[in-house]
């Protein structure tokens, strides 16, 4: 750390009055030519390491962040101004999701599926859907905003996206009308049914038996070992001819 | 020059070809002896592996002609002796390649280092193939200064060298309701350990200026999967790097090139790559990566959600189903590697008996934090059947658990996280098979 500050200081003293000056832009040929933008900060004293500016970079310009700032978070916030219906979603849903994800959200072949599995989560087979598992609408936004369809993200309207993820709340029972108004207003408002069945790690208290002092070293289990499981009885591991080529 | 090869498959009848030939070329050991019923292994046993016209007391054709002169091979690759030393993927695993792994062979390495052209593969959306020039890191959000940095501007701060492992939180997922996975490479190989070239995330941060409510981070991705993953805020000023370079040159296409941040001993999910944005806040975003996936179903039907560290784990890879003894008695070492996201590893142990006796292994090579180590144990087999098995411990005292310890806490449907001890039995033929024991 206190190398770091005496770096720190070694370059600010070099960079001397160009301190806090910046030359933005790359050296791609045909680029424009950097510009050099102010950045008003004044150097403080070394010892406020945590606060050195190098001075490279530029300011992010509002429009830039704009453009690439798609999050929506459970509170909202990120949320575009927008509107869609269900009713709207379904027509979407069948022309750009349904090949993959089936007309319900059911998925076709080894898709993930959308809609179902409610009541499943404590059995054997538990099925994990938007309705049955997800925590937070929110999430379903942001994601098929950034990500879906897949192979085409981010080609989605912001209307579109309220549309179908009216769809996909629909088909979870979640909105029970196909033609209920679905907008940034009215987003936040709508609650999954497992939000509260998440818990935040808790290794260290549930598994507190994993740390041991000494752990057993000698006759730690009575008996010869039994094979309960194999591997080849499954016989699932890739065999012959299924290695990829090699360029 | 580029020539396509199929590589080999796991099929028994070349592991054991390829096993005879190189222990025969390897280490030199006396082959032969009693012939058992071990089929394959024992023919093949019967007489040294080669073209008796490159033995002596013939001059091999490469002792007479010349070879490639210098750069004729500007970026060079391995042998072609070694092309089953590949990356291999699970088609039934995934809907598509696109969103997929594939798995590092681990039984066909030592040390620490991974290759870098055989370090596991996770995309979401495929590879993305960026211009480094086009390429731009956004940091904004609850920050004095929102700021855009070049890949050349990200070269000027300051560096540090981490050697850290990689590991997915799936890795050994498919083990979770038994032995499944007939390979090392397949039950373990979501892991790689390189050294990481890269920017202090707190040095960044100091650049922006944070704010006083600032608490946590969002990371994003500038691949069509734009992957996204909360982090907070005291992990990034503790030791999260922004990495441009893995084992010395620049990250691989399908490691992030040019840019992806390292978040040492966390779940490889968030060491997002082709890193474009990162986003200052006050809470978590709870987004698909941390919701819908890498969460942790329990047996009650509630799920662990941010469960960022990979607890300490460790697998023998030598010997492994991949790759199996090929000398039926005498001097033997077993290799594998730990690590734990905890911290350092303080210790490993293997047993030969399935747990009921254990005795130390020696590690041997650099021994860092949130890294692979690796460990060798050396003993007389007398033939019989074994039951190998490794036990990490880590520096907090942490000891690598059972299977069944795992499934007692959490119960069978919670994907991620298996770090449970691995079972090879190795039966007197010299076979090995990854089971489980009670």
């Amino acid at each position: 750390m206190s190398r770091f500050r005496e770096a720190a200081g070694a370059l600010l003293l070099l960079a001397g009055a160009a301190a806090g000056t910046a030359y933005a832009e790359s050296t791609k040929p045909g680029a424009s030519a950097a510009t050099p933008t102010k950045v008003a900060t004044a150097p403080l004293p070394a010892a406020e390491a945590g606060r050195v500016h190098y001075g490279f970079g530029r300011e992010a310009k509002p429009e830039e962040i704009a453009g690439w700032d798609i999050d929506v978070r459970p509170d909202g916030q990120g949320l575009p101004v927008g509107r869609g219906t269900a009713r709207k979603g379904e027509e979407l849903f069948i022309a750009q999701c349904s090949a993959c994800h089936g007309e319900f959200g059911e998925s076709t072949g080894r898709w993930p599926v959308l809609a179902g599995g409610a009541g499943t989560l404590a059995s054997h087979d538990p099925v994990k859907t938007i309705g049955s598992y997800w925590p937070y609408a929110s999430t379903v936004f942001d994601y098929v905003r950034r990500a879906m369809p897949f192979g085409n993200a981010q080609s989605l309207s912001n209307d579109d996206v309220y549309s179908i993820v009216a769809y996909l709340l629909y088909l979870n029972d979640v909105l029970l009308d196909q033609d209920a108004v679905l907008s940034n207003e009215s987003f936040p408002k709508v609650k999954l049914a497992n939000e509260d069945n998440f818990i935040d790690d808790d290794r260290e208290v549930s598994e507190k038996s994993f740390w041991k002092a000494d752990p057993c070293m000698t006759n730690c289990a009575a008996g010869a070992p039994k094979v309960t499981g194999r591997a080849r009885a499954i016989d699932v591991t890739p065999e012959d001819g299924t290695g990829p080529t090699v360029e | 020059m580029r020539t396509d090869r199929t590589a080999k498959g796991l099929s028994r009848r070349a592991l054991f070809g390829r096993g005879t030939a190189l222990a025969a070329a390897g280490v030199g050991m006396a082959a032969g002896g009693a012939t058992v019923g071990g089929g394959l292994v024992a023919r093949a046993l019967a007489e040294e592996a080669g073209n008796p016209a490159n033995l002596p007391p013939h001059v091999p054709e490469w002792s007479k002609v010349l070879g490639d002169g210098v750069a004729v091979r500007p970026y060079g690759h391995p042998s072609k002796h070694e092309a089953d030393v590949i990356r291999r993927d699970v088609e039934w695993l995934t809907a598509s390649r696109e969103s997929s792994v594939s798995f590092t062979p681990l039984h066909e390495l030592d040390g620490i280092i991974t290759p870098n052209g055989l370090c596991f593969e996770r995309h979401h959306s495929g590879i993305a193939e960026l211009d480094p020039h086009d390429y731009r890191l956004m940091l904004h959000g609850l920050v004095d200064k929102p700021l855009m940095f070049t890949l050349e501007d990200l070269k000027r701060f300051p560096r540090v060298n981490r050697i850290h492992f990689a590991e997915c939180a799936a890795n050994s997922g498919m083990e979770w309701r038994g032995a499944q996975m007939n390979a090392c490479q397949f039950t373990h190989g979501m892991i790689h350990n390189v050294m990481y070239t890269g920017i202090p995330l707190k040095i960044l941060l100091a650049e922006a200026g944070l704010k006083p409510n600032a608490k946590w981070l969002l990371l994003e991705g500038a691949d069509a999967a734009a992957m996204t993953r909360s982090l907070p805020l005291a992990k990034a000023l503790d030791d999260c790097l922004i990495a441009y370079r893995m084992n010395g040159e620049m990250l691989r296409p399908e490691n992030g090139y040019p840019v992806r941040i390292v978040v040492p001993g966390w779940e490889a999910n968030m060491w997002i790559k082709w890193l474009r944005r990162i986003e200052v806040g006050d809470a978590p975003w709870h987004h698909r990566e941390e919701t819908s996936k890498y969460t942790d179903l329990l047996e009650n039907g509630k799920a662990r959600r941010f469960t960022y560290v990979m607890d300490a784990k460790s697998v023998i890879t030598n010997p492994s189903p991949q790759a199996p003894l090929t000398h039926k008695k005498g001097f033997t070492v077993i290799s594998g590697i730990a690590w734990s996201g905890r911290g350092k590893v303080k210790r490993v142990d293997v047993s030969l008996d399935g747990g009921r006796n254990w005795r130390t292994a020696k590690i041997d090579g650099p021994v860092l934090e949130k890294s692979m180590v690796r460990f060798y144990a050396e003993f007389d087999w007398d033939g019989r059947e074994l039951f190998l098995q490794s036990r990490a411990m880590d520096e907090t005292g942490y000891v690598q658990p059972t299977k069944d310890e795992l499934r007692k806490v959490r119960g069978l449907n919670s994907v991620y996280h298996n770090n449970g001890i691995q079972t090879w039995r190795v039966s007197p033929a010299g076979e090995v098979e990854n089971v489980e024991i009670s």
